[in-house]
């Protein structure tokens, strides 16, 4: 196991030197640069504002440069927060972004695999069309259309909840479910899918000739086996949840990555885009790297191999 | 049995329910966070976006602007209702030379908020460090009627002390200026005019650093608030600087600056009572609120334009009489009421309305008859051998409902096409910079209450010129108004100017900004103001009666 672990990580610095090398040129490409404002900068500050930023050097010598500083992790400054580096972006706003995405993800899971579980035993009756229905519409409506409206609901009508913000737990609410009812639809469906293949297959039937009760055959035999596909999607659903949240992050001003990552680009801040891509390349592998791991500890086929 | 585990499933649903309930109740004591925030004394202030620095020489952004003023105070202030004057800050009187040479008297009293006391030298060491070459600060230009700043800024100059600033003592300081400059009084209320702490300064990396870490770890200002808290893209708090010289005349205790950049969720969170300001109203909600007639509405004069530039360099832009038929082919006002649900007001000149002494002249009205026989007279009759040409704005959809609407109009009345093409924004700042269009949307809000900040940028080569207009005439008129000191005389020099602008067309005024926001009544000292600029030492929060009678 530990040489699967060494061996996959050591697989990830190809891949992100890969992804530094693309998303370092790729950028450039763009047109426009981070000092350009909607006032005309004299020639002479922006040539200045270039050359501290290390703009006037060789492209190949900014490319080694930046390659080096993210490798011993003492990241460039940045143009669009003055004073700051990534780093410090990273540190105050990716632990938010965590948060939000595993209170998401439970609420995936909860909804989701309770959801699937049902359908799948009462295959073909009400308690399967209904859940699956609202799955389908969960997994079409996007979620700038399900935020607006939960915000109009709870936060403006009932007022139970604040319609935006970080500061208290109840905060939390609305963009979690936000978050968390699109990815339930998917893992409701996942469950679904995995559940029936593994119904009708013969340790389960043994299991309940064997006189094993329904909740027993369908909880503890057949879910550890059906749950299967909804840990491999889990991977880069984590990841998906914790990178992929800047609508829910924008709708409900919410203080996370997600928001940074999108706002880079639009700002052109070369340094700040770089450094969370490389943060989210890096996130992902491991959150698909932990979910290889599980699969193994879950299923005995992979076991022995 | 399968029962069992739904019993389970709706046990835990109704747990989590349960506590969603118990949180909001905690949350919900029947008051709005607003209403208790004014209790105590706390002003919500919705402010768009993240700076991208609390600098006052670094910053270029209108958000941090608001805040700089609370932080920072230079030698005059806005005044609380009238931009045309000027209020005292560190400055407690002044005295000019012909509006050439500025003598201001410090107040011995102003403090920097760890107690160092505030004098002329910090003025000098902050004109250096906003010129100095090295800083490479984008609004350097401001400074530039100081005598010697430019070339001090551009690196021909190298000893400061030839700029035109001086302390003459501690409390005195001296500035001399390139000219006369009656409107000197409204500039320097601009942040990039404010002094800073200099051995703070010095203390991050020196006066040149241009990203200079000071107001992130340890900011040291004069202002009516210092910082309390700063967390990025969540919250800016600042709250009353007991070492403020007019600490008794500051009213409310805490200002909380929240950046959010979505406006639908803006407007949300003050309808949800989250807010006392809201900085920008959804286009689509305007037209319901001004229905409804909502008691937190405002709609202001404010000093800015949104007007189309026209690339002059393009052979058959070249020829006014197409760029004056092109004017003439709009119908202002039905894009004020049918689009903009009269949310700002029709413009027919570049300077808005409200700048003291000034009535800017008008180009002519939507008269498509008249469009028509000028295109023909330019050789285009009935827009035949006129080429498709791109009509440039950066992607909003709003920019996109004007300018769809006036591509109609030019082709329905003038017979000529216009292919719509909309960038993002860096990039449509680029096409522009490099005039890699025919019409181009512009907007221009103005650093000060008078026409040159609109009128200066048209001349010869400027940088924001960016139409490849030149006109002899128009570049005379402003470089000698510069010389006048007689502000009548003066003013009907840059008259003329914007006459010429308004014939010549190299640029087509479409409307004229009004500031739409929404604020709660409990704010007080809160007036219209011009440049949108106020200092909140003026404003104060009373619970509103009515309300708390009911409650």
């Amino acid at each position: 196991m530990l040489t699967f672990i060494l061996k996959r990580l050591g697989q990830a610095v190809p891949v992100l030197l890969a992804i530094y090398t693309i998303t370092f040129f790729m950028i450039r490409l763009a047109p426009g640069g981070p000092f350009s404002d909607e006032r005309k900068v004299a020639e002479h500050i922006l040539e200045r504002q270039m050359e501290y930023y290390g703009y006037n050097d060789p492209l190949i010598v900014q490319y080694g440069r930046t390659l080096l500083q993210h490798v011993k992790l003492d990241l460039p400054p940045l143009t669009s927060h003055i004073g700051l580096t990534a780093a410090d972006i990273i540190s105050e706003s990716f632990p938010v972004s965590l948060e939000l995405g595993l209170w998401a993800m439970a609420i995936a899971l909860f909804l989701g695999v309770p959801a699937g579980v049902i359908a799948a035993s009462r295959q073909n009756t009400w308690l399967d069309y209904t859940p699956m229905s609202l799955a389908m519409t969960g997994i079409c409506l996007p979620t700038f259309v399900v935020g607006p409206i939960l915000a109009l609901i709870f936060g403006i009508w009932l007022r139970w909840t604040s319609v935006a913000g970080w500061a208290s737990p109840v905060d939390r609410i609305l963009p979690s479910l936000t978050l968390g009812l699109y990815y339930a639809a998917y893992i409701a469906r996942l469950t679904r899918g995995g559940m029936l293949e593994i119904l009708s297959s013969d340790f389960v039937r043994t299991a309940r000739a064997k006189g094993a009760t329904e909740f027993r055959a369908v909880v503890i035999h057949a879910l550890r086996g059906g749950i299967l596909p909804v840990i491999s999607f889990l991977g880069p659903a984590l990841a998906g949840l914790v990178t992929g949240s800047f609508v829910v992050e924008t709708i409900f001003q919410v203080p996370g990555l997600g928001r940074h990552f999108v706002l880079a680009a639009v700002n052109r801040d070369h340094s700040l885009i770089l450094s969370t891509v490389l943060f989210y390349a890096s996130l992902i592998m491991l959150a698909n790297l932990m979910v290889d791991v599980l699969q193994v500890l879950l299923n005995p086929k992979l076991r022995y191999k | 049995m399968l029962r069992s585990l739904t019993t389970l499933y709706s046990l835990l649903t109704t747990v989590l329910a349960a506590l969603l309930l118990v949180s909001c109740a905690k949350h919900d004591d029947g008051k709005a966070t607003r209403d208790q925030a004014t209790a105590d004394n706390i002003l919500l202030f919705g402010n768009s976006s993240e700076p991208p620095s609390l600098d006052p020489h670094l910053n270029t952004a209108s958000n941090g602007n608001k805040i700089i003023t609370a932080l920072i105070e230079g030698l005059v202030t806005y005044h609380p209702s009238n931009d045309n004057l000027p209020e005292p800050g560190v400055a407690k009187s002044w005295t000019h030379v012909d509006s050439t040479i500025w003598t201001f008297q410090l107040r011995e009293d102003a403090r920097w908020s760890n107690g160092d006391p505030v004098t002329a030298h910090d003025f000098i060491y902050g004109y250096e460090r906003m010129l100095h070459p090295d800083l490479g600060a984008k609004y350097a230009q401001l400074l530039y009627l100081l005598k010697n700043a430019q070339q001090f800024n551009e690196g021909a100059l190298t000893d400061f002390s030839e700029v035109g600033a001086k302390a003459i003592d501690d409390h005195t300081l001296e500035i001399t200026l390139e000219g006369p400059t009656p409107y000197f009084l409204g500039l320097i209320k601009h942040h990039s005019w404010h002094p800073v702490h200099p051995p703070t300064i010095e203390a991050a990396g020196g006066m040149t650093k241009p990203d200079s870490a000071w107001t992130r770890d340890n900011y040291v200002g004069n202002g009516p608030y210092r910082l309390k808290e700063w967390v990025i893209s969540k919250i800016i708090k600042v709250e009353k600087n007991p070492l403020y010289w007019d600490k008794e005349n500051v009213s409310i205790n805490e200002i909380h600056f929240l950046p959010i950049d979505d406006i639908n969720t803006e407007d949300q969170v003050f309808n949800s009572g989250g807010l006392h300001y809201q900085n920008t109203i959804p286009t689509h909600m305007f037209p319901i609120y001004e229905k409804n007639e909502d008691p937190y509405l405002r709609v202001e004069p404010w000093i800015g334009s949104y007007f189309y530039r026209v690339n002059v360099t393009e052979p058959h832009l070249a020829d006014k009489r197409v760029r004056q038929a092109l004017s003439l082919a709009i119908n202002r006002r039905a894009i004020t009421k049918r689009i903009l649900k009269g949310a700002h007001f029709a413009s027919q000149s570049i300077t808005p309305n409200g700048i003291e002494g000034y009535q800017p002249p008008q180009c002519q009205d939507f008269n498509p008859k008249k469009a028509r026989q000028l295109l023909a007279e330019a050789g285009y009759p009935n827009g035949e051998g006129f080429p498709t040409s791109i009509l440039l704005f950066n992607s909003s959809e709003q920019h996109k409902q004007i300018a769809e609407a006036i591509q109609q109009m030019w082709l329905n009345i003038l017979g000529v096409e216009f292919e719509l093409r909309n960038q993002e924004w860096k990039t449509y700042l680029e096409s522009q910079q490099n005039l890699d269009y025919a019409i181009s949307r512009a907007a221009w809000i103005g650093d000060y209450v008078y026409p040159d900040t609109f009128l200066t940028m048209f001349r010869t080569g400027d940088g924001n010129n960016m139409t490849g207009w030149s006109n002899a005439r128009y570049d005379k008129l402003i470089t000698d108004s510069m010389k006048v000191s007689d502000s009548t005389k003066r003013l009907a020099m840059l008259h003329e100017a914007e006459e010429i602008l308004m014939d010549e067309m190299p640029i087509i005024p479409i409307y004229h900004y009004a500031r739409n926001y929404r604020i709660d009544p409990a704010v007080k000292g809160w007036y219209p103001k011009l440049t949108d600029n106020r200092n909140f030492k003026f404003i104060s929060l009373e619970p509103d009666k009515r309300n708390s009678t009911s409650e």
